[in-house]
């Protein structure tokens, strides 16, 4: 039986990690990470896990230490926030260039400066196009199943790539909440036996890692990387059927709620999307027809997908919680109007950034984004296309 | 049973860097690794700064490494051989890997001193059974000769040219070898291919130690130093002979001076014949060129003195 747990989502995920049981894990700590780390370094401790450590003196050294892992054939772990990827940024290229299926939990926090250590998408946003796969979650259940089926996304034979759990730094991380651990033997068949492809430890058969390659082949291989994210989401689809099977919670590229049925609806990532669900049920019981969307898979984007999810709509607002400066747009509002792009009908959109470095999101403000969606829906008019809330003028 | 340490058995040993690679003629470097290659009895990994080294020796679909080998980023050779190392362990423990394998990672000066000492350091304060190779040609060559803390005082580089307000490097090299010997590792070495011997033993030395090891190996390059091609053993002998490179080892704390030059040449004989230092031979750089000399005196005066020093008492 499921044991029912009440735990913060830094708990859930070093959960999922001691139950995957790891051959190698390179940790450093960054608030709000550390509690992962720390965790899991005590579970290695007490010899719950079989997992050797690598206590590496900073993240660059940790996702270095994790590509020569990876190569070297078995499953490896680490995780980050903030500044941490930041300072990863150069090696996560090389680790999916590299095609080596490290799985990394993402605490989302702010990028300084002004240094802030809570919550907000700056970080994930900043490794958006770096070839690694990127789940995002919404609440602790989601980070722990999120970080189960990741190794098998990461590791599946066809695809090999890097993947990281996004969570957000202290809203879920910090907060206790009531969830569901899965028994150790059935995360244990879920995940399986790591398969090695291309061992360096394979003396008998001689790997090269991270040749030199110019103009004349470069291209060829970031196409075939580009090939090979394009089959993540059929895999990320079958690993969740099987995953729903098993613990009956459902999981796709996106879920959308309240949304076949309705004229507005609010794009959003991770835990705001828990906020603005309980705001359009009241919307709903007054009548107005709002939905939501919110996206899984981040990387790869499933375009197709998400256009077609929202394209019925009059008007779709997409909350982001990262801008990206001089880019005019934050960061999911431009994908979700790429998905549109393709639509013969699109709604009208804007974009709203709200909640960074931590700010809280409340629900006046997805009260004052929909009341906006409404009028916008009936005019037929954008107001602007672009503005920050939640923020002092 | 190890080789013999005789040219000729050695010879009869596979090349694990492979002929048809693409460094310079007369390039210190490929050397050096050779040797380190030829010493190694044991199954070996082998990581690899970018740098010279790496982007001459594995192009697209073309290796000249016949052992497993990794290249990941600049400043990351020690780390991301530490998680090979790591990894070898956990699937030794779990039964999965039974071999003994041995880990060498190769740096420049430039992934080594400079830009790869926070990677080169953690790994080894952590412990991984692993030799550090740093292959010291006192700049960063690969792009095209620019200064590094490796570069000798006095020296002609591309960011440290010689002009009418600047003579060269104004600073003197980091001494790196003993910066890893406070590391408080149990083997550091320092070495040179003109002596072939000495170099080889110490692989050997370190290969049989439990534990981290650094090797600081002088690689003559002709394109920086702007000297003759056939000169890159003749230079690491000279470099030796006058105490600039001087041969030594530290293990468990204890300083060796494993080759003392009968008679201690002057430093010039190391500078002339080398294009990079030319300008100190004018007049007005006649200073520059008796504070080099200051340096290695003073240097070589320590190493003497600590090898007296951190001797085991006789009973």
């Amino acid at each position: 039986m499921p044991k029912i747990v009440a735990v913060t989502g830094n708990e859930a995920v070093a959960e999922a990690l001691r139950q995957v049981n790891p051959d190698v894990c390179a940790a450093y700590p960054i608030t709000p990470q550390t509690d992962i780390m720390q965790r899991f370094s005590s579970f290695a401790a007490n010899g719950k896990v079989k997992t050797e450590m690598i206590l590496v003196e900073s993240e660059h050294s940790a996702m270095s230490a994790c590509v020569g892992a990876s190569a070297a054939g078995g499953r490896v772990i680490t995780a980050t926030s903030s500044q941490g990827l930041a300072l990863m940024w150069e090696i996560l290229w090389i680790a999916s260039g590299d095609r080596l299926p490290i799985v990394m939990p993402l605490v989302n926090r702010a990028l300084s400066a002004p240094i802030n250590i809570h919550g907000d998408h700056s970080d994930g946003m900043g490794a958006r196009d770096c070839g690694w796969i990127q789940l995002w979650s919404e609440n602790a259940q989601e980070a722990y199943d999120n970080t189960i089926q990741a190794f098998r996304i990461a590791e599946h034979l066809d695809i090999r790539l890097p993947a990281m759990v996004c969570m957000d730094g202290f809203i879920i991380s910090h907060s206790i909440t009531r969830m569901e651990y899965l028994e150790d033997e059935k995360v244990k068949s879920f995940v399986g036996e790591f398969k090695t492809l291309n061992p360096l430890l394979d003396i008998e058969k001689p790997v090269s890692y991270g040749p030199l390659i110019l103009t004349d082949y470069y291209m060829e291989y970031r196409k075939a990387h580009e090939h090979v994210m394009s089959k993540v989401p059929g895999v990320v689809k079958q690993v969740a059927d099987e995953f729903e099977k098993m613990t009956g919670r459902k999981y796709g590229l996106f879920e959308t709620y309240r949304l076949d049925d309705a004229e507005v609806g609010i794009v959003v990532l991770n835990s705001a999307a828990g906020t603005t669900k309980d705001v359009i049920d009241e919307y709903r019981a007054k009548g107005i027809k709002a939905g939501l969307l919110k996206p899984r898979l981040f990387r790869p984007f499933p375009y197709a997908e998400v256009g077609d999810a929202l394209k019925h709509l009059k008007a779709v607002c997409v909350l982001d919680r990262a801008d990206a400066f001089g880019g005019s747009f934050g960061p999911l509002f431009m994908d979700i109007a790429s998905s549109l792009y393709i639509q013969d009908k699109k709604p009208l959109m804007f974009n709203r950034i709200y909640g960074l470095g931590g700010r809280d999101y409340m629900p006046d403000q997805a009260e004052h984004v929909l009341n906006e969606l409404v009028e916008t829906a009936k005019t037929g008019k954008v107001q602007s296309v672009k503005e920050y809330i939640g923020v002092r003028e | 049973m190890a080789t013999p340490l005789s040219l000729k058995e050695l010879s009869k040993k596979e090349d694990r860097l492979t002929s048809g690679h693409r460094m310079c003629s007369g390039c210190g470097a490929p050397t050096v690794v050779k040797m380190v290659m030829l010493a190694t009895d044991y199954p070996v990994i082998a990581s690899n700064a970018t740098g010279c080294l790496e982007v001459s020796t594995c192009i697209q679909q073309f290796t000249s490494w016949n052992i497993p080998w990794i290249h990941n980023a600049f400043e990351n050779a020690a780390a991301t051989l530490s998680g090979v190392e790591t990894m070898y362990r956990s699937l030794k423990k779990q039964g999965k890997i039974d071999q003994e394998i041995k880990f060498i990672a190769f740096g420049g000066d430039g992934g080594t001193y400079d830009i790869g000492l926070q990677s080169l350091s953690g790994a080894m304060e952590r412990g991984h059974d692993m030799i550090y190779v740093c292959y010291d040609n006192g700049a960063y060559m690969n792009t095209g000769i620019q200064r590094s803390s490796a570069t000798p005082l006095g020296a002609d580089t591309t960011t440290c040219p010689v002009g009418s307000a600047n003579p060269g490097k104004v600073q003197e090299r980091k001494d790196l070898t003993r910066i890893m010997a406070a590391h408080g590792i149990p083997y550091v070495a320092q070495a040179s291919p003109s002596n072939w011997a000495d170099l080889m033993k110490k692989v050997r030395k370190a290969h049989e130690i439990k534990g981290p090891k650094f090797l600081n190996i002088i690689a003559p390059c002709n394109r920086g130093w702007r000297s003759k091609t056939d000169d890159a053993i003749t230079l690491s002998r000279i470099a030796v002979d006058t105490c600039y490179w001087p041969l030594f080892e530290i293990e468990n704390g204890v300083t060796k001076i494993t080759y003392k030059p009968k008679e201690k040449k002057p430093l010039v004989d190391f500078l002339k014949p080398q294009g990079r230092f030319k300008h100190l031979f004018a007049p007005e750089n006649e200073w520059l060129l008796q504070k080099a000399q200051e340096v290695v005196d003073r240097n070589w005066d320590r190493l003497l003195r600590e090898e007296e020093f951190t001797a085991p008492k006789s009973e």
